[in-house]
């Protein structure tokens, strides 16, 4: 998903240094060091995808970021990027906590469950939702605490954190959210992309 | 054992104060190269060795003529590509492979040092390493890279020579020994000491070797290198050439046989008073306590971009260990990455053919040494 790469490097000042927690097989690194910072580091919980980074030459830790991002000092990092991972683990409210200890500012995109196809998939069949970005079935998805755009919006004042910016993305269309537009953009968006602080 | 001959040595004049309190001089340091050193000389690699390994890395050793102890990881195309870098490396200090020993003579009493060798620590090891970077020209190390005590010779080299090496590996390893690791380093000495043939370490005035204690430590020590899922899988309860229990002593198993052997090959090419000052070098190591509880400190001033590698079944120096290295590393923001390595082959992972790892290896030296860092 390129266009979500180019809004999380347009957001980033250049030179910053930068996490990115979940870094998968490294191409969002790859691309923010080509084109931002060459001052960045990946976290990665699968031992393949951690090869995969090496062999690209990027500088990556195995590990989990629900229990191995305590090791980083508090503001390690100007920017901790965690992209569409945050429904997959246990606390996700830890995980925010944290990725603000060690990031000064968290650059955080959810895949939006409250997006219309999501919302008419089990209002008609009745069973759990499966799209293009959800591919996996109830029993078997790692996507364990699923939110919406609106969601992530009220968690921000459950928690106490600040959204900076807020941007949905559809079709490849980046538009902004705002309190009068949440309703739709949360009803057509299909990935929400936040940029928090403390 | 007929060294000498095909042991290229450097003799290193400067004194060397050791941490033991006593100062060394004209002592040699046995070395050998792989590959070519390049024009702008940025592409030497320094290999540190582990206990028992020499500066015979790979092709054939020809001393033991057998293949280098690392000849899965290094020699052309292979991970560490000797046909792109300039692999160095040394015989420890205190080994018995023509660096400065026990098993050379004291010029002031004409005899073997024996136990009147000084206690050398892996500072001093890497202190007397370093002389080969000047002799070559070499300001500073493309890589230094090491498994298990060559692994501290990494973390030692890093700490002493904050500029001195654009990227580390340290594979395998620990920043203090750990009770668990000095305990079986004591059985081995312990093996060696009770040998009546070991004579407080003069053993060499009677021409004998206290071979049965210091086969009897590389057994003991050989377990600790294995998993017991790669032993179970490998020998099980299988039987050495018999069908049945002789009800005896004799190896019956085949893993008795096979400790035999490895105890039995390993007397013909090792020293046991070396085996004593090194194994004890790598029990004083405590890279922790020398920063007064800190491992960060050790790092503090260098731009070394590190590559930390443990293996899943490695007990002797598990990944929690290793994992300790990188969070101290990312205490202070350097710059390391970190992958625990797949593999049923315990701590001895690293000098045997196991795929994950050789691939890391090479992809992150490959990628490094275009790197600007």
């Amino acid at each position: 998903m390129k266009t979500e790469y180019k809004i999380i490097a347009d957001i980033i000042e250049r030179n910053s240094s930068i996490l990115d927690v979940g870094c998968d097989d490294g191409s969002l690194m790859e691309f923010l060091k080509a084109n931002k910072s060459n001052k960045i580091r990946g976290i990665e919980i699968s031992k393949e995808k951690v090869q995969t980074c090496i062999a690209k030459g990027l500088t990556v830790i195995e590990g989990n970021a629900e229990f191995d991002l305590k090791q980083f000092p508090n503001d390690s990092f100007d920017y901790v990027i965690l992209g569409q991972t945050l429904q997959a683990f246990i606390n996700p409210e830890l995980v925010i906590k944290e990725l603000l200890r060690v990031g000064k500012k968290a650059i955080i995109t959810i895949p939006n469950f409250g997006h219309w196809k999501v919302r008419l998939d089990l209002l008609i069949k009745g069973t759990m939702p499966i799209t293009n970005s959800l591919p996996h079935n109830w029993y078997n998805t790692p996507n364990i605490h699923m939110c919406t755009i609106k969601d992530f919006v009220k968690f921000s004042e459950i928690i106490g954190f600040k959204i900076f910016k807020s941007l949905a993305l559809k079709n490849n269309n980046i538009s902004n959210i705002n309190n009068s537009n949440l309703f739709f953009k949360n009803l057509f968006g299909e990935l929400g992309i936040f940029l928090i602080e403390k | 054992m007929n060294i000498k001959e095909n042991i290229k040595t450097l003799i290193i004049e400067k004194p060397l104060k050791l941490d033991c309190g006593q100062t060394i001089s004209n002592f040699p340091l046995a070395y050998e190269t792989f590959g070519t050193l390049n024009k702008n000389k940025d592409n030497a690699i320094l290999v540190c060795h582990a206990l028992t390994g020499d500066q015979f890395v790979t092709g054939i050793n020809p001393i033991t003529n057998k293949n280098g102890w690392w000849t899965y990881a290094v020699g052309p195309n292979k991970s560490i590509d000797t046909n792109k870098y300039f692999v160095i490396c040394a015989n420890v200090l205190g080994g018995c492979m023509g660096s400065f020993g026990p098993s050379h003579e004291n010029p002031k009493t004409k005899k073997i040092y024996g136990t009147d060798f000084p206690v050398i620590t892996i500072n001093d090891i890497v202190n007397a390493q370093v002389n080969l970077l000047d002799f070559f020209g070499i300001d500073k190390l493309f890589s230094v890279v090491g498994g298990s005590m060559g692994g501290m010779q990494v973390l030692q080299f890093v700490s002493n020579f904050p500029n001195k090496a654009k990227t580390a590996i340290p594979i395998a390893c620990t920043s203090n020994h750990s009770a668990q690791n000095i305990a079986f380093n004591e059985l081995g000495r312990q093996a060696i000491t009770a040998d009546h043939n070991w004579l407080n370490g003069n053993y060499n005035l009677k021409k004998t070797v206290p071979d049965k204690g210091l086969a009897v430590a590389r057994m003991a020590a050989h377990i600790t290198y294995l998993s017991k899922k790669g032993l179970q899988e490998k020998f099980g309860r299988k039987l050495q050439e018999r069908d049945d229990l002789k009800f005896g002593f004799d190896a019956d198993f085949q893993i008795e046989s096979y400790l035999r052997y490895q105890g039995s090959v390993f007397v013909d090419r090792f020293d046991a008073n070396s085996y004593l000052y090194i194994t004890r070098a790598m029990d004083y190591f405590d890279l922790v306590k020398r920063f007064n509880g800190n491992l960060s400190n050790a790092f503090k001033n260098t731009k070394t971009k590190f590559f930390v590698i443990s293996f899943t079944s490695d007990w002797l120096y598990p990944t929690q260990e290793n994992k300790e290295i990188v969070i101290a590393l990312n205490a202070i923001n350097a710059n390391v990455g970190f992958v625990e390595i797949e593999s049923d082959k315990g701590h001895d992972s690293f000098l045997l053919d196991v795929p994950d790892f050789l691939k890391a290896v090479k992809n992150f030296l490959d990628k490094s040494f275009v790197e600007k860092l």
